[in-house]
């Protein structure tokens, strides 16, 4: 034991007197597990934010009434299913908006909520008399308070319909984003008087009472327990996939890191491990003290890198969780607490990344002979055959992706094609610039280009892992750059084409919007009022929301986006015969142009022609378009309230002053075309924004491998630049031709990254997206974003490469003269 | 009579907080009666109005209890209760921000098994209430009607026919029900003339059952002093065709406070002296962590009826958000006949 000590001692003052190793190893560490527990962290929180959003109404075994087609459920049909022993519980449920800002407006009726229903309710601190009588209390949580600046027992005011809120009370049970009010309350603020969105069941009637069907007909539908909650899940799914891709890509490269510095550090020590075998160390011990370093130093930095993952997650968490309710209405808390769970999974996860980033040189110390010369540069040894080897791992793993690509159906496979072509290209990189460097040496006139070469080969294999770091960073910079930016010309593209009006507006009710039609009909400001009606179906389980919609020449005909349409497709559509479906509805159910799409309504199966796929950016539930008054021929119940106006752009803020002021809240939501745009837009911004950071990390992590290979193959390599230098060759020369060479095999990294970043975009947008999303966008590519990459690259390596320089710019040539002797 | 302050300030209570913690958050209401009328002597009761509910009041009950026997002589007990409790008085507006609260209470009682439950309900929106004409009150598919009596709960459903046989009997003063001596009081009438049939569902098996019932109807805005801690109350069917009310008001600083109504088998209603009565516990049951006297002698001088009660099932206790006991009880001494108890208050 005591010997294992010793002997860890021994090891570890090597770390002293190589502090720059030291660092590199222990920031790739901490990194790499910085970056895959802050992923975990907010992949963590959000799953916890759905399962409370799903368990707030199905608690205690309880389930949910839905309308079957889409719309509210009116509050008749409540009194009437009570009245037959059904055990319900009104809920109604809206986006409010608050100085910009969307919550959750969720209206309960606390006497019949079933216990058990945890959505945040009146509690014991606050008491049930309080929140039903007048004025009663908006309730959320305290992340909600502080969002909103907001103190207990102060009355918010709504961005619209000139109302305000009851007393806010904060209650630590609320949902994340939520403010819960009483029923009557929300039906007030809402202007949805009698209307709810679902029901709460307690639990089924009894045998004695009548069946579902025989009360309320086929209006209602029982929506089986945790289909929200899948729903929600699926929905997503796929977003968290990629999040937890790029953690893991974030962690390989940190792992490539830590590898180096190993690889490194066992090399430097292994006439220190030499030593210690001849005076008598066992391989035991030696292997015992390895261990306990690779142990101690995981823990270490993986401490910190949990620690950071920490600070990472709560950084990015308002950028996930705006994005995740932008997308899919999924509510994550703001707070995130650490959880001891991911704490030792973080810790777990960089002791398995150091063992196996260590695995190498652990073995190739332990089996190291006791009375072998010390070969610190023996890396060229077994070079060629280990480029064979890796040309070959390099070949398989593009064979992998291909294979993926070829039969894969799912994002999982997606992301094999991903993970195909990133292993296949770090694996060929090494053999490429082997290739190139010979070809250079070959064509080298005179003997200084012939030693240029011959040590940027010998230097290769130690740079090799920065370099092969570095060029995943580029590659995933490049292709995601790339997505991100024909992403978002694509997205602003469309946005354009989808709103068409300049004005949108929702009235409160069905009589409302009558009044409100009535009304604009006679403005001579208006050129045109579209109205608008939706149900929502499930085709094949999959959620669809039917619009309706008027095929008005100027607006749709010319404008509204299409991928594909039959030459009569907006004729098909106003006769009522034709649909439009969205690109993810018509890929995952397989449909194309003239098939017929069988949507279900209250009146039966209703089989409709597929005359047009549009894209629908974004949207994670399907979509079909027919004509409004198709749609509420079938939909009868569907509520005809909101409509999109065409003025002129100039007019926009007058016809909104006019309606307001006429109708005042009879309007539940109006805006213009600039707002939703800028909405969207930022939502846009929110979604890419932690892609960005990722991405950022991923550079500066390979900018510090760099860094740390340079740092400690400068100190090095002073025994073989000596006789150089002793030969004549200048130190100002010499430096010269250093950052030459570090130059060169960066651009020459930064160019087999392009392709590979590249076919990484192509990846992206037309397998993965596909799969995650269900739409493909268009491939674009943006040169000057290359070229900015690059020049990206080119800095970051000059910089890496610096430090070390200024050091041997620094060595005096007496220094040099005596590790030139000493060396000989 | 069901009238005095512990229920009305319980009714209360649990109308605005449902579970019993939550009560302490909102002292305020059970004693702010601003606004609401109170009993005063004098009123003549007018019918069908008086059936139905009092918005001007802040609360009251439609009350029936029955006892019932099974083909083989079983005996068994039933209750069905609607209590109306108003944060505000003012006319009945529809809409959720009717003041109304709407608590229901259902039992069955046998030997050996005392089932119940309980629903709320907000005023306003139709779930439950009080029509006059025809008279019907419900909560949920719970109903009283004068003709039907249905309500279920876990393992319980039951639906019974009604028939009045005797008329409406106003008690205490032509209705106007004393229940302290500081004149605190509630208007209360009876429909103890009931013949009931019917079936019982429980625990999945069905039970023909017949028996007597008993409606009491009372309303009020506040009851009785702070000091007044419970109640005993009886309603007796005698096998006579009588029918006797007995209640006294536990008062922890002063005497018990009796009262009682002897009505003859035609309906005639005739008003016990306070020392006509007197009630006597026996012997006592703990239930539900309480010690409840369950076993009675009930004497009144004037009618020489000196009668000792025992309860069908001893453990009759509701455990509901407002906690009593309350279920059948057999009578045996000068009189015969069977009858309810109810205690509040232990």
């Amino acid at each position: 034991m005591k010997q294992v000590l010793w002997t860890l001692a021994a090891l570890l003052s090597h770390w002293r007197r190589r502090p720059g190793n030291f660092l590199a190893l222990f920031v790739g560490l901490a990194i790499a597990t910085a970056l895959w527990t802050g992923v975990q962290a907010l992949n963590a929180q959000a799953r916890k934010s759905y399962d409370r959003a799903a368990s707030a109404f199905s608690g205690g075994g309880a389930q949910i009434l839905a309308p079957t087609s889409g719309g509210a459920i009116a509050q008749d049909v409540f009194v009437k299913l009570r009245r037959a022993g059904w055990k319900v519980s009104p809920v109604l449920e809206a986006t409010i908006l608050i100085r910009g800002v969307p919550y959750q407006l969720l209206g309960i009726e606390p006497l019949t909520l079933p216990r058990g229903v945890a959505v945040g309710g009146p509690a014991a601190a606050t008491g049930l008399g309080a929140f039903l009588t007048p004025p009663g209390q908006a309730l959320a949580s305290p992340e909600v308070l502080r969002d909103l600046g907001a103190a207990e027992g102060e009355k918010i005011a709504l961005d619209y319909g000139n109302k305000t809120l009851p007393p806010i009370q904060a209650n630590p049970d609320a949902p994340a984003g939520t403010l819960t009010v009483d029923i009557g309350v929300a039906q007030d603020l809402l202007g949805r008087n009698g209307q709810i969105s679902r029901l709460i069941l307690e639990k089924p009637p009894g045998p004695g009472a009548p069946s579902l069907e025989s009360v309320v007909g086929a209006a209602l539908r029982l929506v089986p327990p945790g289909e929200e909650e899948a729903d929600l899940k699926r929905l997503t799914e796929s977003f968290h996939l990629n999040l937890t891709a790029f953690g893991l890509l974030a962690f390989l490269v940190g792992l490539f890191i830590v590898h180096a510095a190993f690889g490194l550090a066992f090399e430097q020590r292994l006439g220190m491990v030499r030593t210690l075998r001849a005076v008598g160390v066992s391989t035991r011990t030696l292997a015992a003290a390895l261990l306990s370093e690779v142990v101690l130093l995981a823990l270490f930095a993986g401490g910190v890198g949990v620690f950071g993952g920490f600070r990472l997650a709560a950084a990015l968490l308002p950028n996930v969780a705006a994005s995740l309710d932008a997308l899919y209405g999924a509510r994550v808390a703001g707070g995130l607490t650490l959880d001891p769970a991911w704490v030792a999974s973080g810790l777990a996860i960089a002791l398995v990344g150091a063992l196996v980033a260590a695995a190498g040189g652990l073995t190739k110390a332990l089996r190291l002979p006791v009375l072998a010369t010390a070969q610190p540069f023996a890396w060229r040894e077994a070079q060629q055959r280990f480029l064979w080897r890796r040309a070959l791992l390099a070949l398989a793993a593009f064979g992998a992706a291909l294979a993926a690509y070829a039969w894969g159906q799912s994002l999982y496979s997606g992301f094999v094609v991903l993970a195909g072509l990133l292993l296949g290209g770090a694996l060929l990189l090494p053999v490429l610039l082997a290739g190139a460097l010979r070809l250079g040496e070959a064509s080298a006139g005179g003997p200084l280009q012939n030693w240029f070469w011959a040590d940027s080969r010998q230097q290769l294999p130690a740079l090799s892992l920065a370099l092969t770091a570095l060029l995943l960073a580029f590659a995933t910079n490049v292709g995601v750059g790339g997505m991100v930016e024909g992403f978002r010309n694509t997205f602003v593209g469309w946005l354009d084409g989808r709103l068409a009006a300049e004005v949108y507006l929702e009235a409160a009710g069905s009589e409302e919007a009558k009044r409100i039609e009535n009304w604009l009909s006679t403005r001579p400001d208006v050129q045109a009022v579209l109205p608008g009606a939706s149900a929502t179906v499930r085709l094949s389980g999959w959620p669809t929301g039917v619009i309706g919609m008027a095929a008005h020449e100027k607006t749709f005909r010319d404008h509204f986006p299409m991928l594909e349409q039959t030459p009569d497709a907006w004729d098909e559509m106003k006769r009522g015969a034709g649909a439009l479906v969205s690109e993810q509805l018509a890929r995952r159910l397989n449909f194309s142009l003239g098939a017929t799409l069988d949507i279900p309504t209250p009146r039966g199966n209703w089989p409709v022609k597929i005359v047009g796929v549009f894209p629908d950016y974004g949207n994670p539930k399907g979509q079909a378009r027919i004509d409004i008054d198709a749609l509420t021929n079938h939909w009868p119940d569907a509520p005809r309230t909101s409509f999109g106006l065409r003025v002129a752009p100039e007019q926009a803020p007058r016809v909104i002053a006019a309606l307001q002021a006429q109708f005042g809240a009879q309007i539940a939501r109006i805006t213009d075309q600039a707002n939703i745009r800028r909405i969207s837009t930022r939502i846009f911004e929110h979604t890419f924004a932690v892609t960005a950071a990722l991405n950022t990390l991923t550079l500066v992590v390979s900018a510090i491998a760099l860094l740390a290979s340079l740092t400690t193959l400068g100190d090095m390599r002073l025994t073989q630049v000596a006789p150089v230098w002793a030969s004549g060759v200048s130190r100002r020369q010499l430096a010269q031709l250093e950052v030459l060479r570090i130059l060169m095999l960066t651009a020459a990294t930064a160019i087999v990254a392009l392709p590979l970043g590249l076919t990484l975009a192509w990846c992206l947008v037309a397998v993965v997206n596909v799969q995650a999303f269900g739409w493909r966008l268009p491939y674009q590519m943006f040169p000057w974003q290359w070229a900015e990459i690059l020049a990206l690259a080119l800095l970051t390596a000059a910089l890496a490469a610096l430090p070390p320089l200024l050091r041997f710019l620094r060595t005096t040539p007496a220094q040099l003269a005596r590790i030139f002797a000493n060396e000989r | 009579m069901r009238g005095s302050s512990l229920l009305s300030c319980s009714i209360a209570a649990a109308l605005f907080f449902v579970t019993p913690a939550l009560a302490q958050g909102f002292a305020g209401l059970g004693s702010d009666t601003t606004g609401f009328e109170k009993p005063v002597p004098g009123k003549k009761l007018v019918f069908p109005q008086d059936l139905g509910a009092h918005q001007n009041f802040r609360t009251e009950w439609w009350y029936v209890t029955a006892n019932l026997t099974d083909e083989a002589g079983a005996a068994y007990g039933v209750q069905w209760t609607l209590f109306r409790q108003a944060s505000a008085p003012g006319d009945e507006r529809p809409g959720w921000a009717n003041p109304n609260v709407w608590m229901g209470h259902a039992a069955v009682t046998t030997a050996t098994d005392h089932l119940f439950a309980e629903i709320f309900a907000r005023g306003g929106i139709g779930q439950a209430g009080v029509t006059t004409t025809p008279f019907r009150a419900w909560i949920d598919d719970w109903v009283f009607d004068g003709a039907k009596l249905v309500a279920s709960g876990p393992d319980f459903r039951y639906a019974f026919n009604l028939r009045d046989d005797g008329p409406l009997v106003a008690q205490g003063d032509n209705g106007f029900s004393l229940k302290s001596d500081d004149g605190r009081a509630s208007y209360y009438f009876s429909q103890p003339f009931y013949r009931i049939e019917g079936v019982l569902t429980l625990r999945g098996k069905e039970i023909k059952l017949k028996g007597l019932a008993w409606m009491d109807r009372e309303w009020s805005t506040q009851y009785l002093a702070a000091s007044q801690k419970g109640w005993d109350w009886f309603s007796l069917h005698l096998s006579t065709g009588e029918k006797l009310m007995l209640f006294r008001m536990r008062d922890a600083s002063a005497p018990d406070f009796r009262a009682g109504t002897w009505i003859a088998a035609n309906g005639a209603p005739q008003k016990l002296a306070r020392d006509d009565i007197a009630l006597t516990p026996l012997a006592e049951t703990k239930v539900a962590g309480r010690t409840l006297p369950t076993r009675w002698r009930l004497q009144v001088k004037s009618r020489g009826l000196d009668i000792e009660t025992a309860p069908v099932n001893a453990a009759s206790f509701m455990a509901t958000s407002i906690p009593y006991w309350e279920g059948p009880i057999t009578l045996q001494g000068s009189h015969a006949g069977k009858g309810y108890l109810e205690m509040t208050g232990y």
